[in-house]
């Protein structure tokens, strides 16, 4: 079977696939378990698969396996752990910011992405970055608060 | 956490072990992979009355919650934890917590209306302090004390003049074996350490940083995805099935069963290549009345029944009401509905020969039990369902169907099966919130009271909360499936929470709905909230009167109007009739509000909102959102906040947004496209007071602040414009011409 050589998390890893137009997201969440990465349109049009792909935010549901080759891919396992949270998964944490948890993990994605352009966003600029980010249970107002509150965090440090 | 409380306290049980049970461990990729699973009977007992059902001792002083009701996203995790830490004195980390496994907890209802700490709470707690009650009674035998001198505090039972003993050495791990005690005494609120603190929840540390393990993420040993070809219109049947169109695929199989197709590979992206690939030919079939006509068709019927559910007050009044010359009266129209859930419905099964084990994401995992046994045809015990977190489902989702699907599915194939639904099918084929028409007419005293007041609504029968209920793949496959049919409590507020001298409430029984019904959160009320808000308004202006002051005129019940009071003060509100007089331009601001007492004895709630509408676009802005509520004694304020604010945001986005758009043959509205919700760029800002009652039991929250969002919103949208929007959704293209 085809074998294709991603770079994930910072680690070179190998996944195989009879179809290189399989998109990463079957790749990351069946071929090496990454199961932050969750399917929630397979349209790119909610958000909730959103990894990072050198750096920018991108929607594993629409990229092939075979255009991730040699990609540096980032996901929320690749963030933090619970022990050792990122500081944007820590202000989720402080924010109590997710209620099902199932569109968090493009949110925490798409925050972190943000802040890497926008070291203190206004809350217009994080709704805006996370426009595309659907989240049914209405965890938005914390989420917000989670954005600033990373925001704070790293003006602090 | 939570993904290991799963298996430690079945691991700690030794009846348990000796039936089977469940273990969770991780493979080579760090997956959750069950090991050893089986159905089959448990020798723990289950019974409402007894404690054991609920709660178990182990030797290291911690104690296992046996849940019926599960977490939905809501908090449910931290609270019954609080609740029963409450009572035996115990941090919330020594508590673990088992929910909605059917072999292992009590059967509490499902986990629908509010009531998970209500109903499934109260349980737990009076469980609680039964067990306090019963180890205080053993540690006074052992000790030799008087019972009034001992205390119960992080396991260890101490006496006022020193003694000691623990709960490990008093009890051990064997059963309790003791009544339910309804009089065991409770702590009173005075001595509440846990009750009423904003802890944390266990599970969101896991949530964000991708470790949590959803329904969607669980995997078995030698696990076949499987997928199901939908029908392209509903109740289409299968002419032919050319296997030969997914031969080249890896792995594929394809099963039919009547009118039911579906795909299976070892290889996800196999079956999702086969489902669509699949060539099937299917009969023709339109009988939808599409979304246009569901109006019409909820007046036109038939009908199932025809009742009067209030009729209180002065029945002269009513008898003159249809033809009073001053009467009001007006239509009010809801629309079908998804629940749209982010993560599209799964389900595990893992059917064996006389036996089979569902991991299910429903929220009735123990009524689901005797919907799978039967189509499985396998004896109720041997039918084990376990609960894992979905995507939110606020209702009856598809999580029902892929259970049935997969338990099909593997017992067709002798193999464990995976079932995960696409968007389209999430959107297309879940059950529905179902339509309501609601026409309203009153009068008032010249002194601006209500005098006559008549709701009449048409609405479907539900088919949610019943042992049975149609699911689509049994249907399709031919499977036996008593259908039943129950009100589905979709009739309550459909009169005002004021005084009035006579009022009447009417229901027309539509038999059947236009899409396959189920409920969706704070089931009917959030249509009758609605109408019944909206109309209260309506007098209100016609009075000439403020609709805070005409509210409150003749409102009694203390804590209504204490909420009605501090929204005034909170938004601030300056008292004057609706709508505000301003030069007509193209941007109008307005404010509103609403008020609900939910079904007329639960959690009081005010809501007021400051919007500005575009008359040129028909666009309305919602730019604030205050609320204040009152859920008597909130056992985790934290957690009770983050719903308020999902009832709001949620309902805000049902209400400008949302409507399942239908043709005679299917579903169109499915996909995010065609099914908008609201996204974060139209997050309003967020004032929300909470009134904590520590005296008072608490009631729900998980519902009540969605039912006066809409009123409140069409309220400020009149007092903006002038303009009365009676029929949601208010999209651009709805809302725009009535501006003209």
């Amino acid at each position: 079977m085809p074998r294709y050589q991603l770079v994930v998390n910072g680690s070179p890893r190998t996944v195989e696939s009879w179809d290189g137009d399989m998109p990463l997201l079957y790749a990351l969440r069946n071929g090496l378990g990454l199961r932050a990465v969750k399917y929630g349109c397979g349209l790119g049009q909610c958000g909730t698969c959103t990894v990072l792909i050198d750096g920018a935010p991108a929607r594993s549901c629409l990229v092939t396996v075979s255009d991730a080759v040699g990609k540096q891919i980032t996901t929320a396992e690749g963030l933090g752990t619970p022990a050792k949270p990122h500081p944007v998964q820590a202000a989720f944490i402080a924010e109590q910011a997710a209620q099902c948890g199932y569109c968090t993990n493009g949110m925490v994605m798409s925050a972190v992405a943000l802040l890497k352009g926008n070291a203190q966003p206004t809350r217009e600029q994080t709704q805006a970055a996370l426009a595309g980010n659907l989240c049914r249970c209405g965890s938005h107002d914390r989420v917000l608060k989670a954005v600033q509150r990373a925001a704070a965090s790293s003006k602090a440090a | 956490m939570d993904t290991l409380a799963l298996a430690q306290p079945v691991l700690a049980r030794r009846d348990l072990l000796r039936a089977g049970a469940l273990v969770v461990g991780f493979s080579w990729a760090g997956l959750p992979v069950a090991r050893a699973q089986t159905a089959g009977p448990t020798r723990r007992t289950l019974a409402l009355t007894e404690v054991d059902s609920f709660l178990a001792l182990r030797q290291d002083g911690t104690v296992v919650i046996y849940s019926g009701k599960v977490d939905l996203g809501t908090g449910h995790r931290i609270a019954m934890r609080q609740m029963v830490g409450e009572e035996l004195s115990l941090p919330v980390r020594r508590i673990e917590l088992v929910e909605g496994d059917s072999a292992l907890t009590p059967n509490q209802g499902p986990t629908a209306g509010s009531s998970g700490v209500m109903r499934g709470g109260i349980e737990l707690r009076r469980a609680a302090a039964t067990l306090h009650e019963a180890v205080l009674a053993l540690a006074a035998q052992r000790l030799a004390r008087p019972l009034a001198s001992l205390t119960l505090a992080d396991g260890v039972v101490t006496s006022a003049d020193g003694g000691s003993v623990s709960v490990a050495e008093l009890v051990g791990d064997r059963p309790l074996q003791v009544k339910m005690n309804p009089a065991a005494p409770l702590k009173s609120p005075s001595q509440y350490r846990l009750v009423g603190q904003p802890l944390p929840r266990p599970d969101i540390p896991d949530k964000v940083t991708g470790r949590h393990v959803f329904v969607h993420d669980f995997t078995l040993p030698g696990m076949l995805h499987g997928r199901v070809v939908r029908p392209p219109a509903v109740g289409a049947r299968v002419l032919a099935v050319d296997n030969a169109s997914v031969a080249s695929l890896p792995g594929v199989r394809v099963i039919q069963i009547q009118d039911f197709v579906a795909v299976l590979s070892p290889d996800e992206w196999a079956a999702i290549r086969a489902a669509r690939e699949l060539q099937v030919r299917w009969s023709e079939s339109a009988p939808l009345v599409t979304h246009q006509g569901v109006v019409d068709w909820a007046r036109r019927g038939p009908f199932l029944a025809e009742e009067t559910i209030v009729n209180k007050g002065d029945a002269a009044r009513l008898a003159a009401l249809p033809n009073a010359p001053d009467k009001i009266a007006a239509t009010y129209s809801w629309p079908i509905q998804s629940h749209a859930s982010m993560g599209p419905s799964c389900a595990v099964a893992d059917v064996k020969a006389g036996s089979a084990t569902v991991w299910t994401a429903s929220q009735a995992s123990h009524r689901l039990v005797n919907s799978c046994a039967a189509l499985l045809q396998l004896p109720r015990e041997q039918v084990r369902l376990i609960y894992l977190d979905g995507a939110g489902c606020y209702g009856m989702n598809g999580s029902d169907d892929a259970s049935a699907e997969a338990a099909m599915l593997s017992q067709a194939v002798g193999q464990p099966v995976r079932v995960q639904w696409s968007r389209e099918e999430e959107l297309g084929w879940d059950p529905k919130g179902p339509p309501q028409l609601l026409a309203l007419r009153a009068t008032l005293t010249p002194e601006g009271r209500i005098d006559a007041w008549e709701t009449q609504m048409w609405l479907p029968r539900a088919t949610a909360n019943l042992e049975w209920i149609p699911l689509l793949s049994p249907l399709a496959a031919g499977l036996a499936q008593p259908v039943g049919q129950t009100i589905g409590l979709a009739t309550q507020n459909g009169d005002p929470s004021y005084p009035a001298n006579a009022v009447k409430v009417h229901v027309h029984w539509l038999g059947a709905a236009p899409l396959r019904p189920s409920n969706i959160r704070a089931p009917g009320k959030v249509a009758n909230c609605f109408a019944v808000e909206s109309f209260v308004d309506e007098l209100a202006s016609q009075a000439g009167a403020d609709p805070i002051a005409f509210r409150l005129r003749d409102l009694a019940n203390p804590r209504g109007r204490e909420v009605i009071e501090r929204l005034a003060r909170l938004m601030p509100w300056s008292p004057r009739p609706s709508p505000r007089s301003a030069a007509p331009q193209r941007l109008a601001s307005g404010r509103g509000m609403a008020y609900v007492h939910y079904k007329h004895n639960e959690t009081f709630v005010a809501i007021g909102m400051e919007v500005e509408v575009d008359r040129g676009s028909g666009e309305i802005r919602v730019q604030r959102v205050a609320c204040v509520h009152d859920c008597g004694l909130m056992i985790n304020p934290d957690t009770v906040r983050a719903q308020v604010e999902g009832n709001i945001l949620q309902t805000l986005s049902r209400t400008l947004l949302e409507e399942t758009t239908f043709d005679a043959s299917r579903v169109t509205s499915v996909d995010w496209a065609s099914y908008p919700l609201l996204r974060f760029p139209d997050v309003p800002s967020l004032d929300i007071e909470l009134v904590q009652r520590v005296n008072e039991p608490p009631l729900g929250a998980g519902e009540a602040a969605s039912s006066p969002v809409p009123a409140a919103l069409a309220n400020a949208v009149f007092d903006a414009t002038g303009v009365r929007l009676r029929s949601v959704p208010f999209t651009r293209e709805r809302v725009r011409p009535l501006m003209a």
